[in-house]
């Protein structure tokens, strides 16, 4: 079991660094549910050159949930708005030394409770982000349900 | 580091007799059981002798039971053997949805073919109702399975019950006693069991060989086809040092039954007591009263299982879980699910299973250890008994 997890995956998920919820955030973000396993809370710290000065996470999840949300906010961190919501998840999996196929959906939770995070930031200021259009902080979690059986 | 394996529900240890006992059938004890020559006289009388201890087990005669490749096997031949035999008389099937994937799976593909196949329900105690049985019943069923402990939560249905309400209507009654034997008392002809499976490997025994209890009379179409052995019913070459080793593991968990089940439920029920003084919201599910002696299986709320597993590996505990996302297939145990438990909840269980080299101590680390990951993933998770799921 453990090894299907690498050094670096295996660092992130039992010494996550960014765990806690930043108070008067800037922004805040939720994406997916326990019920699908998996849930990710951010919030963020923006400053006024719209530069993410903090960024603090809580997960319920599998140990790459909870290792995918620890490096995301180490990238997005002193980064601008912009710059973090170009983040992908195929990016979070590099910095991670990659994860097993079956746990790449938990990249994908991370990577969207950036962009919720950021949403929440922009209604509040009223800003607009091109990399935002269509993109729905409500939207069902479903994209890790049609992984086929195998047994 | 400390290596405490929690897992005895999954497979146990060789015990050091059982290895003893096999080891003269690799290298001196060769000869094919089915030859002629003198040289294989003792490996027909090895096997014979193994026979009869596992005849010992469930109170069966010698005649009744056929090695198998393991319980998979049995539980594969219980079903199509008794469904082909009896294929005239209808393709009716009543099983439950509790079942291992070897019961559930080989539904499925009678299902496919031509076959239909009711799944009984479990109360939120993990126990079939033997009303819904009765119920269930129909002029067409020829054969009802239904396993005697579970494997996840460890329940101990009623089946001596069960297997009444069967006969009464003339169907046959299959149990998959996997986890049952050496754990329980079992007696087929008192309990009116027609077949049985069972697996060496749960016992202290060797993995890859089990068997089948055929009761004497009852009709089973053979499912692997070859040689003569096992008086025709089952082919392929005795695993003779396999036989040997399951004949030694059963013969001793019957002379230790009772010493086992005693040592196995007072420190279960120590790690569930220790556990539950500790850590707040955490439940047991399945009735704890007909249980496994051995099985501690519990939802710890707000945090996931395999979480939870990857700590207590990092600290040399095995164990494991019910959650999606340790499962190959990502969807949560269908055996939890069948209790009617939450979802979020199946995430965060876990199921530990003592045996007879757990000590003691083995559990005052786990406890402690234990605690300590609760209350770091409970940290870290975005759900808490505050904020709610
Ligand atoms: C209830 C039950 N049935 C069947 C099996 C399969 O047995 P085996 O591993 O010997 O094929 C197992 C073991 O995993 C089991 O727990």
């Amino acid at each position: 079991m453990a090894n299907m997890y690498n050094d670096k995956v295996m660092d992130h998920f039992m010494n996550p660094h960014n765990v806690g919820e930043i108070e008067n955030a800037d922004g805040v973000g939720t994406y997916g549910s326990p019920v699908c396993g998996d849930m990710m809370k951010i919030s963020l710290s923006i400053d006024e050159n719209e530069v993410i000065t903090d960024a603090k996470f809580k997960t319920f999840g599998c140990g790459s949930a909870i290792a995918s949300s620890s490096v995301a906010t180490d990238m997005i961190i002193g980064k601008t708005v912009e710059e973090a919501l170009a983040i992908t998840n195929e990016e979070i999996i590099a910095e991670l030394g990659g994860l097993p196929a079956i746990k790449v959906h938990c990249s994908v939770l991370a990577d969207h409770a950036i962009k919720s995070a950021v949403y929440d930031y922009a209604q509040k200021h009223g800003k607009t982000y091109a990399a935002l259009e269509g993109f729905d902080p409500n939207a069902e979690e479903d994209d890790h349900h049609d992984i086929p059986e195998e047994e | 580091m400390r290596q405490v394996y929690l897992d005895y529900s999954a497979t146990t240890p060789v015990k050091k007799e059982v290895l003893d006992a096999m080891l003269p059938y690799f290298t001196e004890v060769y000869g094919n059981p089915s030859s002629l020559y003198s040289i294989s006289d003792a490996s027909k009388e090895a096997i014979a002798t193994a026979r009869g201890q596992v005849a010992e087990l469930i109170g069966a005669t010698d005649k009744e039971i056929f090695f198998t490749s393991g319980g998979t096997e049995a539980d594969n031949w219980a079903l199509m053997g008794v469904t082909d035999a009896l294929k005239n008389k209808g393709n009716h099937i009543i099983t439950t949805k509790i079942e291992h994937h070897a019961i559930l799976h080989t539904c499925e593909f009678l299902e496919k073919h031509g076959f239909e196949v009711t799944y009984l329900d479990v109360n939120a105690e993990g126990m079939v109702e033997p009303a819904a049985l009765e119920a269930a019943i129909r002029d067409n069923t020829v054969l009802v399975s239904i396993m005697m402990i579970n494997n996840e939560v460890g329940t101990l249905q009623p089946i001596r019950e069960l297997a009444a309400i069967a006969k009464a209507h003339g169907v046959l009654f299959h149990t998959d006693a996997v986890q049952a034997a050496g754990n329980v008392e079992i007696d087929v002809k008192e309990m009116g069991i027609d077949l049985l499976s069972m697996s060496a490997h749960k016992i202290y025994g060797p993995k890859g060989i089990g068997a089948l209890y055929v009761r004497r009379g009852v009709r089973i179409s053979n499912y692997m086809h070859g040689g003569a052995q096992e008086t025709r019913k089952r082919a392929g070459t005795e695993n003779l040092p396999g036989i040997v080793g399951f004949g030694k593991a059963a013969e001793m968990a019957k002379a230790n039954l009772q010493a086992h089940i005693d040592h196995c439920s007072s420190l279960r029920n120590y790690l569930v007591e220790q556990i539950m003084a500790n850590l707040e919201d955490v439940h047991v599910n399945g009735s704890m009263e007909y249980r496994h002696p051995g099985n501690a299986n519990m939802t710890f709320e707000y945090i996931e299982g395999e979480a939870m597993l990857l700590y207590l590996d990092m600290h040399g505990i095995s164990v494991s879980t019910g959650s999606a996302c340790s499962s190959k297939s990502l969807t949560p145990s269908h055996v939890l699910t069948a209790l009617g438990i939450p979802v979020e909840r199946i995430h965060g269980t876990l199921r530990m299973t003592v045996g007879d080299m757990t000590t003691k101590e083995d559990i005052d680390y786990t406890v402690e250890v234990l605690v300590k990951v609760v209350n770091k993933l409970r940290e870290i998770s975005s759900v808490s008994k505050e904020k709610g799921w």
